[in-house]
């Protein structure tokens, strides 16, 4: 058993003068505070990595920075399936009994500590030195290559995913912590300049600088009860070069898995988050999950589906496409917002019923993948 | 183990794969043995260039001043004919399906592999 006992979230764009560290210092006194904890009770360190701030013990220095001596500490690095992958392992080490209070951080300043083009060098990196780096090929050129597949194979248009940025905006709009708020229509997307065909800048989420916390408890802390109910992952390949045919990825598996972890089917879903690099992304996932049919995620989203009073409400702080991203903490933030909607304190964005939520989480190019389900008990 | 057999990733004209012996399966990053059935030595060959696009996307922003110069350039996902994907830069215009076949060119100070549609 374990519980996302608080969490902690900082706004998403320039945190001009902010260190990486400042950010995850910023984000875990807010999660500390938010379960009711005292720093001294965090026995367990979970964070991420930072690409401005490289180090090879990014937990320690951390713990060290904050002013905490836990008892079980490192970096974990599964790319944007990070966040997730964190908090699965922190079910397990309280549910174990390694560990009472784990906390899960992460932060980095990738807007303001580095150019836009270091930033895109680092994550064009995820690509074989050899055989895919050495061509110029760039993160959304990944998962362009993947989009031209997937629009080939379903008939998805690029009018289509614009509809996943326009919803991601339209959320946004209403969290203030969001780093953008200005209207977009799916004209607006198709006019966005061209990155990576067939995706747009639009298309494309933001760097980001900002920090996310959560606290994994063994128990629960105050009255909210957020429990792991299931949680699983799957790892096909590294390289878009040499991933599976569509029909053979990742989610599928992780969500499959899951799904037998937890007892729970897609139908129990009442609130999703699901990871949002790119508008490609975010529909490719939604139907590998089951949330939509093949090819039929956009038809959803103009239904209304997926919005703040739709059947499965979506990233209601604008995910990453416009809340913002910045590494680690960017898919932390999905969890965030969930959280806050199972716990009824989304303010404006809250939903009718968020009592069973799937996350999902994308590392790499549809690389590794982790799924969790999790509940509101009384 | 045997001598790497040069690829355009070391300089040379040419696309190289491996092919299992044991299992047949083939691989095109280069192994000391076999990502299938770990079987040791995998048989180096030379592809002949040929494939079908699998995946196109054209990059209109780069990242570094010398991959900025070569903009907009298309990078392919092609299926070799002899059943190995790999990544390569290709003819602006060239879609899902087309057959092609490859020469090479020089990218941002390195010989890549360039393909253009099939006669």
């Amino acid at each position: 058993m374990s519980y996302i006992a608080g969490v902690g979230l900082t706004p998403y764009g320039r945190h001009e003068g902010s260190s990486s560290l400042d950010l995850m210092s910023k984000a875990a006194a807010m999660a500390i505070a938010d379960a009711g904890l005292k720093r001294s009770d965090i026995d367990g360190v979970l964070c991420g990595y930072s690409t401005v701030s490289p180090h090879i013990m990014l937990a320690t220095v951390f713990a060290e920075h904050f002013g905490i001596r836990p008892s079980y500490a490192h970096a974990v690095q599964v790319g944007g399936a990070t966040g997730l992958a964190m908090t699965m392992l922190a079910h397990h080490l309280v549910d174990s009994g390694v560990a009472r209070h784990v906390l899960v951080v992460s932060g980095e300043n990738r807007l303001t500590g580095q150019s836009r083009d270091a930033s895109i060098q680092a994550l064009a990196q995820v690509g074989h030195p050899e055989y895919e780096v050495s061509l110029g090929p760039t993160i959304p050129a990944y998962y362009g290559l993947v989009a031209s597949r997937y629009m080939h194979e379903y008939g998805v248009t690029q009018e289509d995913l614009a509809e996943f940025a326009v919803l991601m905006r339209r959320h946004a709009r209403a969290h203030p912590g969001a780093q953008f708020h200005e209207p977009i229509t799916v004209a607006d997307v198709m006019a966005s300049k061209p990155v990576a065909m067939p995706l747009k800048l639009l298309d494309c989420c933001p760097v980001s600088d900002g920090g996310a916390a959560f606290i994994v408890s063994r128990e629960r802390t105050g009255e909210a009860g957020i429990r792991v109910r299931g949680c699983a992952q799957a790892h096909t390949h590294q390289h878009v070069t040499a991933m599976p045919a569509l029909s053979e990825l990742g989610a599928e598996m992780s969500i499959a898995k899951a799904k037998a972890a937890s007892g729970l089917a897609i139908s129990d879903v009442r609130y999703a988050a699901v990871y949002d690099s790119f508008t490609i992304t975010l529909a490719m996932l939604l139907e590998d999950l089951g949330l939509a049919k093949r090819g039929e995620a956009a038809a959803r989203v103009r239904a209304g589906y997926f919005g703040r009073d739709g059947e499965v409400p979506l990233n209601t702080h604008g995910g990453l496409l416009s809340y913002g991203h910045c590494g680690v903490g960017g898919a932390m933030a999905h969890l965030v917002e969930t959280h806050l909607q199972m716990t009824g304190r989304a303010d404006n964005r809250q939903v009718r019923d968020a009592s069973i939520a799937l996350l999902h989480g994308d590392g790499g190019v549809l690389s590794s993948h982790v799924s969790m389900f999790l509940e509101r008990v009384r | 183990m045997n001598e790497k057999l040069a690829d355009w990733t070391m300089g040379a004209e040419a696309i190289v794969y491996q092919d299992c012996a044991a299992c047949g399966a083939r691989q095109y990053f280069r192994r000391s043995f076999c990502a299938a059935c770990g079987a040791p030595s995998p048989v180096q060959k030379r592809a002949s260039g040929e494939g079908i696009v699998y995946a196109a996307s054209l990059v209109c922003r780069a990242a570094t001043p010398e991959t900025r110069a070569h903009v907009p350039y298309n990078i392919l996902l092609v299926d070799a004919a002899e059943g190995f994907r790999m990544m390569g830069h290709g003819e602006n215009g060239l879609a899902i399906g087309d057959r092609v076949a490859a020469r090479f060119t020089q990218f941002a100070g390195r010989l890549v592999p360039f393909f253009e549609k099939a006669k």
